[in-house]
């Protein structure tokens, strides 16, 4: 019996007067890989911003319905907290410009304003990096800027910052779309390694890459959750016809 | 842990709403100023005020007559000078992105928007008040126009900058020859934001004062001969201002009065065009 | 530059008339010569116009090189017969000849740094109030307008209000204080120019504000910070070298501004012995002192003033335009 972390209930997203999630129902077991797919505009980055309260940065998104993380609503907690619990790796590598790696990587205390002693920040940041399987690379550069790194190599360190923080919950929004092929499975491993400590939700909109790194899949055409299955089943034996027709590629 | 995201989440609500005051307490001079302009001067000004030249000390009533005439020749005749020059000057930048006397005009451009209005006031003084052998309004116009240049460079090169190159390719392939283009197509298509821009630096240097001191000098009387020396509303304002006569004081708030309204109605025609101009875009 | 052109000419009128010879129709060369001659012209306007514009690009140099010569020439004497003590001379004494700029550079240091000192909170907190808070809406856009509208307000009318209504305030205030209830002075004048320098850095500031991409104010918000925290440690950051560029930019104009300094500043050569008495700035000087100047090495001095007004302004705007052209490259 596995025990579920993220529930949400007849969840709604809009932009404005544009409803891009509809009616969404789902439950997330923890310690797994969930993978979000569908073809672009189909509301799947805007419900994984949902999750951690992003998407009401925007000017104009709205949302509504129940969306619960360990039996508490997310919409009744002040975003602080849902975001501390819940981090986020973005679609183009964003680490922050003006720090160097090493204060990249504990950005998120600093920026809570907890103060850890010297010794604790070390280990932190070389427990994060190296599960992150980035601290080998960068041990000996550890306070040069950021930005120096490569796109994968700075998208690893954006994990890093973000399992920093010990999350329960880590989204991954198109965490590969801006990197090249090496990066990307060096990326796609480290998922296979943090998912016995984290519970990770990735958007993709690369079929392949769900069905290689994800235990479930999610699968979501114009604004609607279509299938939610393991991902072995969904991508054998799909039960929607659309589905069926996204996975075989007879559209995009 | 929960006390101290209390206590950031507090912070952060408080420098917000500090913030929100700070900023709108910028607001509060201005109101003033405006307030008390508009109080001081609204009760000067009638038909007459306009009409009449000042009275000497001791005698009430007198308007502003020569000044109203002074300043409209004086921005008139530096209008002359400058917009054409700007323009060109404009289109020279936008097509010579690359040149190296276009980085040194650019850097010049930057330059001169900077360099004190006192400064300009100097040099024209030197440059034509002194050779031409006394005050002139002439001096004065071309002392505005060298401020009114960089105003007019810099908008004419945006606004150019922002018409897509397909345009210019198009004129080109019917054989147009390259002035055709640029005057023909490119400009009347840029023109509203390049009004804008001429619109804009008028409103600049209709209420400069320092370049004046020594170039158009000031005047009681009427005058309309562009080479001797000729009045102009700021002019009138900082001697009038800085005088001892009640009588006097009472001329330049309603002239300040009419300063104002006139720099505020240029900036908001100036407002206008941009907008209009932006959703053409 | 014309030989090209006259190449082309030839090329050309050597292929029409292979045309005209072919329709020997006499109408037709008559109007074929009109089309060579007009092209002809064409082309010449075009090489006029090309070079009408490379002529105003150069008068742009040509014009910011003669005012730096102008200043340099008319200030030889000065630099001449005074050097560098110039600068340090404590007292200005145009009667006695002895002409020592240093009151006037204190009190342009003084009213200018003072200004941007008073200035700065706020032109900030309108930068990110628009940058940040509240980009759009009718608030903001009510702020922005008031905000232009301070920097459209000729000097000379700040300077008469200032005059009219600040002097007295600050007179009673001076002698709740206990110090010589003068009105007019330094302080004042900072008063007067922080107003009309908020704009500058205002609105600079919020154009850099705008620009720091969203990504990275999203890479915070995910790992917990406030919004606060955000313009702390992410918009601030980012934006620094911007926010600097505006500040210099203000700090020019603050010590190019003439005519309201000069109304409200008190026009005493002496040193000002604290932040209330009155002064004088190397502008307001000018602008006083000029027309009255009767010798030649009066003129030069004060010709000098604005020389190291015309020096230390281009230095400010040049550093200040390469920060903003360098931060909005990247």
């Amino acid at each position: 019996m596995e025990s579920t972390i993220i529930r949400s209930k007849n969840f709604n997203a809009y932009f404005g007067e544009n409803h891009v999630v509809k009616n969404v129902n789902i439950e997330i077991p923890k310690n797994h890989v969930i993978a979000v797919m569908g073809p672009s505009g189909c509301g799947k980055t805007t419900y994984l911003r949902c999750i951690n309260r992003m998407h009401e940065l925007i000017p104009g998104a709205t949302c509504n319905g129940e969306m619960v993380l360990n039996d508490e609503d997310v919409y009744s907690m002040h975003p602080i907290f849902v975001r501390l619990k819940i981090g986020m790796v973005f679609q183009r590598p964003n680490p922050f410009p003006n720090l160097s790696i090493y204060d990249n990587v504990i950005a998120g205390y600093k920026l809570n304003g907890i103060k850890l002693p010297k010794g604790e920040r070390d280990k932190v940041v070389e427990q994060s990096l190296s599960r992150a399987a980035l601290w080998k690379e960068v041990k000996d550069s550890l306070h040069k800027k950021g930005t120096f790194l490569s796109g994968g190599q700075q998208q690893r360190l954006c994990i890093a910052r973000a399992i920093a923080m010990e999350p329960e919950v880590l989204l991954l929004d198109e965490p590969t779309s801006a990197l090249d092929p090496i990066s990307t499975s060096s990326v796609e491993d480290l998922l296979h390694e943090l998912k016995t400590n984290y519970t990770l939700i990735i958007v993709t909109h690369n079929m392949q890459q769900a069905a290689r790194v994800s235990d479930r899949t999610a699968f979501f055409y114009m604004g609607e959750l279509v299938e939610y299955d393991d991902t072995k089943k969904m991508f054998t034996n799909p039960r929607d016809n659309r589905t069926q027709n996204y996975i075989t590629g007879r559209f995009s | 842990m929960s006390n101290l995201v209390k206590y950031r989440i507090a912070k952060s609500s408080a420098l917000k709403i500090f913030t929100i005051f700070l900023a709108f307490v910028c607001v509060v001079p201005l109101i003033f100023i405006l307030l008390y302009i508009i109080r001081a001067g609204i009760t000067k000004i009638n038909w007459h005020f306009l009409v009449n030249i000042p009275k000497p000390v001791g005698e009430s009533g007198g308007g502003i007559a020569n000044a109203l005439l002074g300043s409209m020749i004086i921005i008139g005749v530096a209008a002359l000078i400058a917009i054409p020059v700007g323009i060109l000057g404009g289109i020279y930048l936008n097509e010579n992105k690359k040149s190296r006397l276009a980085y040194w005009s650019r850097l010049c451009v930057d330059i001169l928007q900077g360099v004190p209005s006192i400064v300009i006031g100097i040099v024209a003084y030197f440059w034509l008040v002194k050779p031409l052998g006394g005050f002139s309004a002439l001096s004065g116009s071309v002392a505005l126009a060298i401020m009114m240049l960089p105003i007019i460079i810099r908008s004419t090169e945006e606004t150019l900058k922002l018409l897509p190159d397909s345009l210019k390719e198009a004129a080109f392939a019917l054989g147009m020859p390259f002035h055709r283009v640029i005057l023909k197509v490119i400009v009347p298509c840029g023109i509203s934001g390049i009004l804008s821009g001429v619109i804009l630096s008028v409103a600049r240097i209709a209420g400069e004062t320092a370049p004046l001191l020594f170039t158009a000098f000031g005047n009681p009387y009427i005058s309309t001969n562009i080479t001797k020396p000729m009045q102009s509303l700021p002019l009138l304002i900082y001697n009038y201002a800085t005088s001892p006569y009640n009588d006097w004081l009472d001329l330049a708030w309603g002239a300040s009065l009419i300063l104002l309204l006139w720099v505020l109605l240029l900036n908001i025609i100036t407002k206008l065009t941009t907008r209009r101009w932006k959703v053409q875009l | 530059m014309d030989a090209p052109v006259e190449k082309d000419m030839m090329t050309r009128s050597s292929e029409i008339p292979m045309r005209v010879i072919n329709s020997a129709k006499a109408s037709e060369v008559v109007n074929t010569i009109k089309r060579i001659k007009r092209s002809y012209r064409q082309i010449r306007t075009e090489n006029v116009f090309k070079k009408t514009l490379v002529i105003i690009g150069l008068v742009m140099v040509i014009l910011v090189f003669g005012i730096l010569l102008t200043l340099v020439v008319e200030s030889l004497p000065s630099i001449k017969a005074l050097g560098l003590k110039y600068l340090w001379g404590k007292t200005w004494d145009p009667v006695q000849d002895v002409y020592g700029a240093f009151p006037f550079l204190l009190g342009t240091l003084l009213t200018s740094f003072l200004a941007l000192i008073i200035s700065i909170p706020f032109s900030f907190a309108v930068a990110v109030f628009l940058g940040e808070y509240y980009p759009k809406g009718w608030l903001s856009d009510f702020l922005k307008n008031t905000v232009e509208l301070i920097a459209a307000v000729p000097s000379v009318i700040y300077g008469f209000w200032g005059l009219a209504v600040l002097v007295p305030i600050v007179r009673s205030f001076e002698s709740k204080i206990g110090v010589e209830p003068v009105g007019v002075g330094i302080f004042s004048s900072s008063l007067i120019l922080a107003v009309m320098i908020i704009p500058y850095a205002a609105s600079l500031g919020r154009s850099m504000i705008q620009m720091v991409p969203s990504q990275l104010k999203e890479g915070a918000y995910s790992l917990g910070a406030t919004r606060w925290e955000v313009i702390r440690s992410v918009i601030f950051p980012y934006t620094k070298s911007g926010l600097f560029a505006g500040v210099l930019l203000s700090l020019g104009r603050a010590l190019g501004e003439t005519m309201a300094v000069t109304m409200v500043i008190g026009n005493t050569s002496i040193i000002p012995k604290s932040i209330f008495a009155p002064g004088n700035t190397m502008a307001s000087v000018i602008a006083n002192q000029f027309t009255e100047a009767d010798k030649p090495i009066y003129v030069s001095a004060l010709i000098e003033l604005g020389l190291v007004l015309f020096l230390v302004t281009v230095i400010i705007n040049v550093i200040g335009k390469k920060i903003i052209s360098r931060f909005t490259n990247e």
